[in-house]
């Protein structure tokens, strides 16, 4: 698709309906195209709105628009290309962001009434770096609310609806930045990740969704959920495209003291190395009971392509996979109560009206603001660090996170990466699991293990299902080597 | 049954929530069923291992130091103003559901 989109934009730019066109393209071509004056930065973002416009009534990925902001910030980068001064890297590119990402004077509102009306006072650092390397921030898109969710149901506005089959999830919880990325309604988009919330949605939204090393990426600005698993990352339609979008966003930062400071590589160079040598493994925990048999094939003809590239397969053991949900779901909602304790109707969010004393505000507000999930999650979280459980259900479980962790790194003693399928089934139809949190949080169940260890990890499209589906191929890397997880993923993409 | 309508309204009452009566119904209903897949974590012998609470224990740290010098990656020079400018009084009550210029206003706090 990319490969096309180059041509039609040398031989045949004059020839095709123009808004369609100018939304197919990657952040190379769109910024060369612009740097060029083939096309305006301006021209871009309307194609990008009027596609908005035209598809998102049925899709539902946008909360928010920013009009605004963007033609100014396209306005700047055309001065440039008229000036004939060198564009940034993502100079004129429309990028969309998720809601949990805070934007400078734009709603924010994590999918949540509670944060309905809540307009921040500062960038998150992820969306300053984007902006400085010249992105055009279209809108903050829709997820689940907090980010708690694996189908997109759970925002407080309205589900999104996969752009594949729209009786279908997009997954979640960046279900809007995934279905905005596939239905070609923005280039690419930031989303977070807590528990697989950016590879998932791309496996069903047939994109690419990277999570990086916990602490590669700043979240200064990212609403909290449980902050020693939340990451930012990107979902895009190529992996060159987000390798250039985690070389822009990565990095120190002193606004946030858990970002890490270790070198950042050039990952787009990185891409070109050869794949040929490298080790996967593949662990026979991500291939048992409850994996469909189409997601089953696809992965096991993937691994067939790497062999036919050069690398080496090998067995490695998971061993402790199987307790990763419990341990994920006991950690991360023990975290949430604690982050979601500022949510009091007194700074910022909803306050509920006609109450008589600061504790009756308190529970009201948090009642009418907080939607069935969050409160689960909170009621989950508070039970597990309650006096007399902490030491059964929270100690317990990061005790349990140690071995799922060591799992690991004992398995990258021996290999470079492992490859699994991203999700045990392709995208669900809507309302399919809203009536059983268990069987929502089992979706989880091959994505949850990274940010437990905090490796990196790529969704990356590997097939569709008889139902043309997509499918997505996960590849697991080692503690800050993103560079290897993203070449492995190129060279893929290249292959098939 | 592990946990009791008495439990969801004790955790609730730490939890700053208040829930109907349907929302208890359905949350002793949701824990019992979650808590009981969360049982499999009994099954493993943890009496050796070491809590994880942090990935980033895993790098930066510096291990042959002592005390807060271990974290010293993290650490910034102490400037008095600070890595940025501090909001304005403007922008930090901007979003506040009640206030005056100066101050968020809230319901009558002693009490309980």
């Amino acid at each position: 698709m990319r490969s096309d989109a180059v041509s039609l934009l040398h031989f045949d730019f004059c020839l095709l309906p123009l808004p369609v066109q100018l939304t197919q393209l990657s952040i190379d071509t769109a910024r060369s195209a612009v740097q060029e004056r083939k096309t305006t930065a301006l021209a871009l973002a309307e194609a990008h709105y009027a596609r908005i416009q035209k598809e998102d009534g049925q899709i539902g990925a946008f909360l928010t628009l920013c009009k605004e902001r963007a033609l100014e910030q396209a306005d700047r980068i055309d001065r440039m290309a008229a000036e004939g001064k060198p564009l940034p890297p993502l100079g004129g590119v429309p990028i969309a962001i998720k809601d949990v990402i805070s934007t400078r004077g734009v709603r924010t509102t994590a999918g949540s009434k509670i944060l309905g009306n809540y307009v921040p006072p500062y960038d998150c650092t992820a969306v300053a770096r984007m902006e400085a390397a010249g992105a055009v921030v279209l809108g903050k898109t829709n997820c689940d609310e907090f980010a708690m969710g694996s189908s997109n149901e759970n925002s407080a506005f309205h589900p999104v609806r996969n752009p594949r089959d729209l009786n279908r999830v997009p997954g979640g919880s960046s279900g809007g930045s995934a279905a905005a990325v596939a239905a070609d309604m923005a280039v690419v988009a930031l989303g977070s990740d807590t528990g697989g919330s950016i590879r998932q949605p791309a496996s069903f939204c047939g994109v690419v969704g990277f999570m990086p090393t916990y602490g590669r990426v700043s979240r200064y600005g990212l609403i909290a959920f449980a902050s020693s698993l939340d990451h930012i990352g990107p979902l895009a339609k190529t992996v060159k495209d987000a390798a250039i979008v985690l070389r822009t966003i990565a990095g120190r930062d002193s606004m946030d003291s858990t970002s890490a400071d270790v070198p950042v590589p050039d990952y787009v160079a990185e891409l070109e190395k050869p794949v040929r040598g490298l080790k996967l493994g593949v662990a026979k925990e991500y291939f048992g009971d409850g994996l469909d048999d189409e997601v089953r094939h696809a992965v096991e003809s993937a691994i067939d392509k790497f062999k036919s590239l050069g690398c080496e397969v090998l067995p490695v053991s998971l061993p402790h996979t199987p307790y990763a949900i419990p341990t994920y779901y006991l950690i991360a909602t023990a975290e949430a109560s604690s982050n979601l304790a500022r949510y009091d109707g007194v700074r910022y969010g909803h306050r509920a009206p006609g109450v008589n004393s600061l504790s009756e505000m308190y529970r009201r507000s948090r009642d009418e603001g907080f939607g069935a999930e969050v409160k689960r999650r909170i009621m989950l979280g508070t039970y597990a660090l309650s006096a007399g459980y902490y030491d059964a259900y929270y100690l317990k479980a990061q005790k349990v996170r140690s071995l799922v962790a060591r799992d690991f790194e004992e398995a990258f003693r021996k290999v470079d990466a492992i490859v699994t399928p991203t999700s045990p089934t392709a995208a669900f139809r809507l309302g399919a699991k809203s009536n059983d949190p268990l069987a929502m949080y089992l979706a989880d169940i091959y994505t949850v293990t990274a940010d437990l260890a905090g490796i990196p990890g790529i969704s990356v499209p590997c097939g569709e299902t008889r139902e043309k589906l997509p499918i997505g191929l996960q590849i697991l890397g080692k503690h800050f080597d993103e560079a290897t997880v993203l070449r492995l993923a190129q060279a893929y993409e290249q292959a098939v | 049954m592990k946990v009791t309508e008495k439990d969801v309204a004790y955790v609730a009452d730490l939890a700053n929530l208040e829930l109907s009566g349907e929302e208890r119904a359905g949350m002793v209903r949701d824990l019992n069923s979650i808590l009981d897949y969360m049982e499999r974590l009994n099954a493993l012998d943890t009496s050796n291992v070491d809590p994880m609470a942090q990935v980033s224990n895993r790098y930066g740290i510096d291990e042959s130091k002592q005390g807060s010098q271990r974290f010293a990656y993290a650490s910034r020079e102490d400037v008095p103003e600070g890595l940025r400018k501090s909001l304005s009084q403007e922008s930090a009550l901007a979003n506040a559901p009640d206030a005056d210029e100066t101050f968020f206003r809230v319901p009558k706090v002693i009490e309980r």
